[in-house]
């Protein structure tokens, strides 16, 4: 097998700066949001007692799932020895550490007391699925830390299939805790199903790999080094494969509640009567994150390099309609304490309950996003991370 | 590696060496207001030696907190309530609402930052429960209402809170 | 009504049972304190007083028996009289009423159907087996053991997980700083979560009643009856023992401490 050489990006040009300088700056615009919100209080949100969690929760549960699907392209390499992935694998790894990080920082500053965090951590209840995610979340950092030390440093390279593994199955164990989340609780109709473990997965491939290629795609024609489309075509195929999955997940969730008559009104609210969430469900989820992409993907653009960078643009947004749905939507769906009877009172029982994210909660949010990006950005500088040419004759020599 | 992790060396040594001369710029101990320790208004003295209180009094309150909500214990001795019942000033009526007052007055001097009065009332239950349209007595004032056959006027009501 | 059997055999079998003369004696000096005020009142029933120095305990289970058919419609006592004990303001008064508290509300229902119409109030049901409680991550929330359901301020870290779980929207988060309004036997504050207590500060002090309860009491309607569903002669368990009563999503078998008739 060929050898490949790997670099760090030289990060000395104003192009480097300035990226740096702009996402330093979101991230300072997120931290101003925090300290206003812990400042005033959840008052200053569009939260309130019946959306109780909001767009914060949106951003941080996205970057928490896209962080263990940007695992996969690692774990492709060393789990399923497939070497043309070898070169691929640590900005997987370092990006999924990044996003991890970002959805992390953005789900604890929006705490109600987020000054308490050594609270969260000293204090433990097994039976909550946050207290299980708290281990997951760390042991992930622990866990996928030590494989990108095997990937970097010779003298540890024997154990990498060992460390990439491991990894593996905990990021799919971390998934599956996310999903839990809300699958774990029995009040919402829309929740307290198993199908979102599996869903939440699956989900994670897609968002996790569309941001990757992003990443990869920029790393490179912004350093000017060769990537060929050889690595590009594979990833984008199996781009498809895993948004067709959401796509078959989506339509089987919804199908299974559809047939239960009890589900019928929050099926309605969702798929025909919801306003906004509907048109996110439909032309957000349904249409730009998964239609679109395919059609694009499938088709003769998909061999486009541009076209596969607006697929995964358009993944992404689809996903974070996705998340709108999921966790905003389901709240906006009033409880049915006494089903068949009309509730009305003080505390909004009976209404669907709108919602408008404040501008603190939105630069919370991209406030993680710039996190991750502005770790991932600072790793290829001083971290060999990126292989230095990913031309298709490079590629090729690493099949043989 | 070597060299990075030198520079990495460099910029941590920077920054402490910066925290530590902006500690030392901070006026010196002496400088600083001493705190204002306004003699307890009810009684002689504390339930401990006030020694032993300046420096344990958080550990006896955070033993006794626990044992209340958790448990439902509800002693008076070690009660947040009741040392605000007696170190609430004369002036401001409470424990943290003035500069002087006795929990803020030291707790800023030590830099030390309290959580208590975010959530605990910083006066105590007295002084309000005389109001006559404190609510403390509401419940009480509901049954006087409910039963009279005429109007009960705000001196009843006073009175009922006295009693 | 099976559910209820095992705490019953376990309230027997505990070694911690208050002697029934040390609860009695506590009780009427508690009811002697309020005669003087309101004559007649508290000697209906006994108060369940508990020594100061005592942990709550699993002998008593705290419960409330609500009749929706006895509970007026556009009725508010019980609501303005828990926002008075507890300290929380009346939504009507709030600047934010959408992130305002309630820690009990005043549900109408109609069935559009019969077009029959109940009334009813709507607060923590304190679980048996509370969600909130399975929820939480750092064990803020917690049923006390005389199964009162409450979160540990100390503790609460404000991640809204319980609000999510509760099947009831019992519990609310306090969005912004109550500068020093709280009552000193109510602390609660910003960022926290908070709920019905069933007057814990009440109950410990051996009132034996709930705000809620007494207003209700007062205004003539006694639609609210509050007491321990372990004692088999208290009020309310021989009440419940023949009036048929319903529990909010019985499918859910969470063992309600609240219990509704007439729904």
């Amino acid at each position: 097998m060929a050898s490949i050489t790997f670099r760090e990006v030289e990060g000395s040009s104003l192009k480097y700066w300035l990226l740096f300088g702009v996402l330093g700056l979101f991230v300072l615009f997120g931290a101003l949001a925090w300290s206003t919100m812990h400042h005033h209080g959840h008052v200053i949100t569009g939260m309130d007692n019946q959306i109780v969690w909001g767009l914060p929760h949106v951003f941080a549960v996205f970057l928490i799932v896209a962080a263990s699907g940007a695992l996969n392209v690692a774990s492709i390499a060393s789990v399923f020895n497939k070497p043309m992935y070898k070169p691929l694998a640590p900005l997987s790894a370092i990006l999924s550490i990044a996003l991890m990080l970002g959805g992390l920082l953005v789900l604890v500053l929006d705490l109600g007391r987020s000054d308490r965090l050594i609270v969260a951590m000293t204090h433990f209840n097994f039976k909550s699925m946050f207290t299980w995610n708290v281990f997951l979340y760390s042991g992930f950092f622990a866990l996928v830390g030590v494989y990108l030390w095997t990937m970097l440093d010779r003298n540890v390279k024997s154990y990498s299939k060992a460390a990439g593994t491991a990894a593996f199955i905990w990021r799919l164990v971390l998934t599956t805790g996310t999903g839990s989340l809300f699958g774990f609780l029995v009040a919402r109709e829309l929740y307290g199903t198993a199908m979102l473990a599996p869903m939440f997965i699956i989900m994670s491939f897609a968002y996790g790999l569309a941001i990757y290629l992003m990443v990869l795609a920029a790393a490179y024609a912004w350093t000017g080094r060769p990537l060929g489309d050889a690595v590009m075509l594979r990833l984008k195929s199996l781009l498809v494969v895993f948004v067709a999955a959401v796509l078959y997940f989506v339509v089987v969730y919804h199908m299974t509640n559809l047939y239960f008559t009890k589900m019928h009104t929050v099926e309605a609210f969702i798929l025909r009567d919801g306003g906004i969430f509907t048109q996110l469900f439909w032309i957000g989820q349904i249409l730009i994150g998964g239609v679109i992409p395919l059609v694009i993907l499938l088709s003769a653009l998909g061999r486009q390099r541009a076209w596969i960078m607006i697929a995964c643009a358009l993944v992404i947004v689809g996903g974070m309609a996705q998340m709108y749905v999921t966790i905003i939507g389901a709240q906006a769906y009033p409880l049915d304490m006494f089903p068949g009877l009309v509730e009305s009172s003080s505390f909004y029982d009976g209404e669907i309950h709108g919602y408008a994210p404040s501008m603190p909660e939105l630069f919370l949010g991209l406030g993680g996003v710039a996190i991750a990006l502005l770790v991932t950005t600072f790793a290829v500088k001083v971290l060999r991370l990126l292989p230095a040419s990913l031309d298709d004759a490079t590629v090729a020599k690493l099949e043989h | 590696m070597t060299k990075r992790l030198l520079a990495l060396g460099a910029v941590v040594l920077t920054t402490v060496a910066l925290a530590w001369a902006g500690a030392e710029s901070q006026p010196k101990a002496g400088g600083a207001p001493k705190p204002v320790i306004q003699k307890a208004v009810k009684g002689e003295q504390c339930v401990e030696p006030t020694d032993y209180m300046r420096r344990n009094h958080m550990v006896l309150l955070n033993q006794h907190r626990d044992r209340t909500v958790i448990e439902g214990v509800r002693t008076k001795k070690y009660s947040l309530k009741e040392c605000i019942n007696c170190h609430a000033s004369e002036k401001t009526g409470s424990v943290a609402a003035a500069k002087e007052d006795f929990c803020v007055s030291c707790h800023s001097y030590a830099a030390v930052k309290i959580d208590c009065f975010d959530c605990h009332s910083t006066k105590p239950q007295g002084s309000m429960a005389m109001h006559p349209l404190n609510a403390e007595t509401a419940h009480y004032k509901h049954k006087l209402a409910a039963q009279s056959a005429r109007p009960v006027s705000a001196e009843e009501m006073a009175r009922v809170a006295n009693e | 009504m099976s559910e209820l059997k095992p705490m019953i055999e376990s309230r027997s079998a505990s070694p911690q049972l208050e002697s029934p003369q040390r609860r009695r004696f506590v009780g009427a000096a508690a009811a002697a304190a309020g005669i003087a005020i309101a004559p007649g009142m508290l000697l209906i029933e006994v108060a369940h007083g508990r020594p100061e120095d005592q942990p709550a305990s699993s002998a008593v289970r705290w419960g409330m028996l609500v009749d929706s058919t006895k509970c007026a419609t556009g009725c508010n006592e019980c609501v303005t009289a828990c926002s008075t004990e507890n300290g929380w303001t009346p939504v009507a008064e709030s600047k934010h009423p959408r992130q305002a508290p309630q820690w009990i509300r005043k549900l109408e229902l109609q069935d559009p159907l019969t077009q029959m119409e109940t009334s009813l109030p709507m607060m923590c049901q304190h679980c048996a087996e509370p969600p909130c409680v399975d929820v939480c991550p750092t064990g803020a929330s917690f049923k006390r053991a005389d199964g009162i359901v409450l979160v540990n301020r100390h503790t609460c870290i404000g991640c809204r997980y319980c609000m999510m779980a509760c099947p009831y929207k019992a519990r609310s988060l306090v969005h912004e700083p109550l500068n020093d309004t709280q009552k000193p036997d109510v602390p609660r504050g910003i960022g926290c979560v908070e709920s019905c207590t069933f007057c814990v500060q009440k109950v410990d002090r051996g009132d034996g009643n709930t705000a809620c309860a007494e207003a209700c009491t007062a205004a003539g309607h006694n639609a609210l009856l509050f007491g321990d569903m372990n004692d088999p002669e208290s009020e309310i368990s021989k009440r419940l023992r023949e009036l048929p009563t319903k529990q909010v999503r019985a499918d859910l078998n969470l063992n309600l401490g609240v219990r509704y008739h007439g729904i």
